[in-house]
């Protein structure tokens, strides 16, 4: 130990000065989802219970679909920056560079799902 | 050569050794929601991709979602979503340097636990 430089013990564990983009990223999705949520709830809580029909008719029209695209695509970019923060603060190690891998795959593949399935009941 | 003393510096104190209080419960509770709000969010596109296949398979999805199991999870994730955004409201009231005070905070902190129940109420009964 008595070898190793001040440098050398200090390096690595700085900031990785991406933090405000980070806090940034997450203040605009919040912003955006303080309006989304609202109309997600009203939207998808008025067709959830009614029959098959009743709600792909529902989502071929544009606002509904519109609002829960958006909503998916938003809300789940928001909660990927969140887990991140989550993970970081609990884990460490490799568990936690897998955690986040797992958080943001499961984010983007329940994005595009989401997205995908909106469009085959739009068109 | 600095601080040869590694591993026996004071250490900050964490969330073991703090009493609970209303603050920092509130606070661990928008994060607890945040996250736990995953599950219905997966249940949604699970829905919405059944009901993009077809008949039957929206008769399995609209089935689970519909169960006790399913109504359980929905009113929960309902108070956790309410919960959630007026937890973030009050974080973007607290980013432009209002409220930090002991006092707002404890006001913010109750206007969270009774709004996101009312508001849970109000759309239980309006839906």
């Amino acid at each position: 130990m008595a070898f190793l430089t001040d440098r050398k013990r200090a390096e690595g564990l700085g900031s990785a000065r991406t933090g405000t983009a980070h806090f940034w990223s997450m203040t605009v999705s919040s912003v955006a989802l303080l309006i989304l949520i609202p109309l997600f709830i009203f939207t998808f809580g008025a067709v959830l219970g009614q029959p098959y029909e009743a709600v792909v008719a529902y989502y071929a029209r544009p606002v509904p679909a519109l609002i829960a695209g958006l909503t998916l695509i938003v809300g789940f970019h928001h909660f990927k920056g969140g887990a991140q923060v989550l993970i970081e603060d609990y884990v460490h190690g490799l568990a936690k560079h897998i955690a986040i891998l797992a958080v943001t795959f499961i984010s983007y593949a329940a994005m595009a799902a989401g997205v995908y399935a909106l469009i085959r009941l739009a068109l | 050569m600095a601080d040869v003393n590694r591993g026996n510096r004071p250490l900050s104190p964490h969330l073991t050794i703090y009493r609970p209080q209303m603050t920092s419960m509130t606070s661990i509770f928008v994060r607890l929601t945040g996250n736990a709000l995953l599950v219905a969010a997966l249940m949604i596109v699970w829905w919405l991709l059944a009901a993009a296949s077809g008949p039957g398979a929206f008769a399995v999805a609209d089935g689970f979602m519909r169960s006790w199991f399913g109504d359980l999870v929905m009113v929960l994730s309902l108070w956790a979503v309410w919960y959630h955004l007026l937890g973030g409201l009050r974080h973007l009231v607290w980013d432009t340097g209002r409220g930090l005070d002991l006092k707002s905070a404890y006001a913010m902190g109750y206007v969270m636990i009774g709004g996101s129940l009312v508001l849970t109420l109000l759309t239980i009964i309006v839906l």
